[in-house]
């Protein structure tokens, strides 16, 4: 056998395997997709109907995404940062020429079952239909109804800006023959009912696991049940773990404070702030108190992690500069021992928040201040004022480290690298 | 002194009393109240506007209600660009931002005194005759015809141009030329600010800055003459897009 002819032989051996390998991705991309039937006549969306829709648009937070800042409702065009370019929200109105209007209900649930869009092209999981594939065909439909019950807005969809090589088509459809699987929801006959809804809302429309869940090198999270808390991407404030006591478990808070926290934004043992307030603003605040209720319920069953670093038996003992920032800047509202005022600041003193391992969100927080979300339940929050303008690195990580060691907190210190790596992202 | 001067001679010195007092706000006990839900701003705004290393906070107290409004909608929806007010002003709804307004609005503190203008006599009458009577031939209207013949500014959506530091004024209207600052459509302030020379923009700003706040300053309660031309932040004159839900957005 000539040289010539072994490479020859090798190279032909190559393509097939190429071949055969393009053609499972292919095929993982696309078996179990029905035919889409011819779209059928348009009937008449009842009032049930389309608050049906509306409760369940609001329950998957579209708005979150697809409405830009100051822009139209639903109109699209906001930018999705993520690690490998940004991705455009598209318009989900009924306009015929830049939005739904001209999609049948066979194809907008394939887009949410199947993440692809009416022309076939595969959708990038930026659109959380890892999640949204676990709704169910006539919540679907209700959805669409109410969307395309809209005003039309004429706004074209803004192209993606994606590095080499995740903005093609042939990446995507090798990421979703690695991490996506088109599922249903399926009730656990061994749970109630109340259970089984939060896990339809939770793991499905919710998709609470794109931020409470870490995601690895591809961007991928470990599926929809991994709630065990994660850096959001590039807004790298930190979605604590909804499973760990350490976090933002809710395990041990009575339910209607976790209902509470979710519909009014604030309870009695802590509050949103940052990417979840607009989440409570957008979504769960708007959402009914049954399925609130079963939300908290399953929130409340997630199974505790195994906690694998136990906190330092002692804390170092905090710095004299830490202490008088804290007297300057902070001891009007949080109070001299962090017990805060109740309803209005937060406690410091034994919060979760302040001691758990990652400080990014407190670097947020005193750099940024912020707002709890203005909810029906809690219309005039109390704010934060933001401390960017005053403390620079150092002093935010002299600062913190006193408050993650006093008054009985035990949480490791921060540095000021730590400070400057969730300021501007760089790890 | 009347009757009506000591009355307002008295309320400035209660409310520089009350300034005194409140001025370690954040020494007060807790109290239930706007001003304690807001130390969010004040902590930058101070109770008078402040200066800081990066850039100008301005004065809040006192300016019209509908203004205060359009500003907190402008920086909330994206139209002026600042992050940490774009951050912080995200979760709140129109209500609460609303009430915001009306709160600072409602505020009467006292003035600083005017800045002596370092301008010739020449370029001083030039930034005057500019703000009384703007320029027919650029078809520039005076900033009185909006902001007020006393320049205090005119309710509820005009805000006052006197009592602010020059490189405060120097950078909205810079802002305002270069499209760095935006407000509702038809802009009129972009297409004002436009048509001002960047050497102009200095002078009027070192004027204003020299002007003295007339005691018990308040703003006007209404146009003396109709606006000559449409603002989109002034819902009388504006189009489309007026304060409350610009956007038409649901929230």
């Amino acid at each position: 056998m000539t040289l010539r002819r072994a490479l020859g032989i090798g190279g032909l051996a190559a393509l097939g395997v190429l071949v055969a390998l393009a053609g499972i991705v292919a095929w993982l991309n696309l078996h179990g997709e029905e035919r889409l039937g011819p779209a059928p006549p348009r009937a008449q969306a009842g009032t049930e109907l389309l608050t049906r829709g509306e409760a369940l648009t609001r329950a998957g937070d579209c708005t979150g995404c697809h409405t830009a800042r100051g822009g139209r409702f639903l109109a699209g065009g906001r930018a999705i940062e993520t690690p490998f370019g940004n991705v455009y929200a598209s318009n989900l109105t009924p306009d015929a020429d830049t939005g739904l209007g001209t999609w049948s209900a066979d194809e907008f649930w394939r887009a949410l079952h199947h993440g692809r869009s009416k022309s076939g092209r595969l959708l990038y999981p930026a659109f959380p239909y890892p999640n949204y594939t676990r709704v169910s065909r006539a919540d679907a439909d209700a959805m669409f109804a109410y969307l395309q019950s809209l005003p039309p807005v004429m706004q074209p969809n803004r192209a993606h800006s994606l590095a080499f090589p995740f903005g093609t088509q042939a990446a995507l459809a090798v990421w979703r023959a690695l991490y996506f699987r088109p599922a249903i929801h399926v009730d656990d006959p061994a749970r109630p009912a109340e259970w089984n809804r939060g896990a339809y809302l939770v793991e499905g429309l919710g998709h609470c696991n794109a931020c409470h869940s870490a995601r690895n090198a591809l961007g991928a999270t470990r599926g929809t049940l991994d709630l065990q808390g994660g850096l959001i991407p590039v807004q790298n404030w930190y979605a604590p773990s909804l499973a760990s006591a350490r976090e933002a478990g809710v395990a041990g808070w009575p339910k209607h404070e976790a209902v509470q926290l979710l519909k009014t934004g604030i309870a009695p043992q802590g509050f949103v702030m940052g990417p979840m307030s607009d989440v409570v603003l957008n979504s769960t605040q708007h959402l009914g108190d049954a399925d609130l209720a079963a939300m908290a319920s399953y929130l409340q069953a997630l199974p505790p992690p195994t906690e694998s670093d136990p906190p330092p038996a002692a804390a170092p003992a905090p710095s004299a500069r830490g202490a008088a920032l804290y007297k300057d800047h902070c001891v009007a509202c949080h109070g001299e021992r962090g017990e805060g005022v109740p309803g209005a600041y937060p406690a410091l003193a034994g919060s979760r928040a302040v001691t758990m391992r990652s400080a990014a969100n407190l670097v947020h927080i005193v750099l940024e201040g912020g707002f709890p979300p203005s909810t029906a339940g809690n219309p005039r929050p109390f704010g934060m004022p933001p401390f960017a303008p005053v403390l620079q690195d150092a002093d935010v990580a002299e600062l913190l480290s006193f408050v993650r060691a006093s008054w009985g907190n035990r949480a490791a210190p921060v540095s000021a690298l730590d400070v400057a790596r969730a300021r501007t992202g760089r790890q | 002194m009347t009757l009506r001067d000591a009355r307002r001679a008295a309320s400035r010195l209660a409310a520089l009393l009350l300034f005194l007092v409140a001025a370690p706000a954040f020494a007060e006990p807790f109290a239930d109240t706007m001003a304690q839900r807001l130390l969010a701003c004040t902590g930058c705004h101070g109770p008078e506007g402040r200066a800081a290393a990066d850039g100008y906070y301005p004065r809040i107290a006192g300016k019209p209600a509908g203004y205060l409004f359009n500003q907190l909608l402008n920086f909330r929806d994206g139209r002026r660009a600042y992050a940490l007010m774009t951050n912080l002003l995200a979760p709140l709804d129109d209500a609460y931002l609303r009430e915001i307004a009306a709160h600072f609005a409602g505020l009467d503190l006292p003035y600083p005194p005017p800045a002596p203008p370092a301008l010739s006599p020449a370029d001083l009458a030039a930034a005057a005759r500019l703000v009384a009577e703007g320029d027919p031939a650029r078809n520039l209207p005076a900033c009185s015809a909006c902001h007020g013949k006393e320049m205090t500014g005119t309710a509820p959506f005009v805000p006052g141009l006197v009592g602010l530091p020059r490189d405060y004024l120097n950078a909205q209207l810079g802002a305002w030329r270069n499209g760095k600052r935006v407000a509702q459509e038809p802009d009129c302030m972009a297409a004002i600010a436009g048509k001002v020379a960047p050497e102009e923009i200095g002078r009027i700003s070192a004027w204003l800055a020299g002007q003295p706040v007339p005691a018990g300053a308040k703003p006007a309660s209404g146009f003396a003459t109709p606006m000559p031309m449409a603002c989109g932040g002034v819902p009388a004159t504006g189009a489309a897009g007026t304060a409350g839900g610009a956007a038409g957005k649901p929230r």
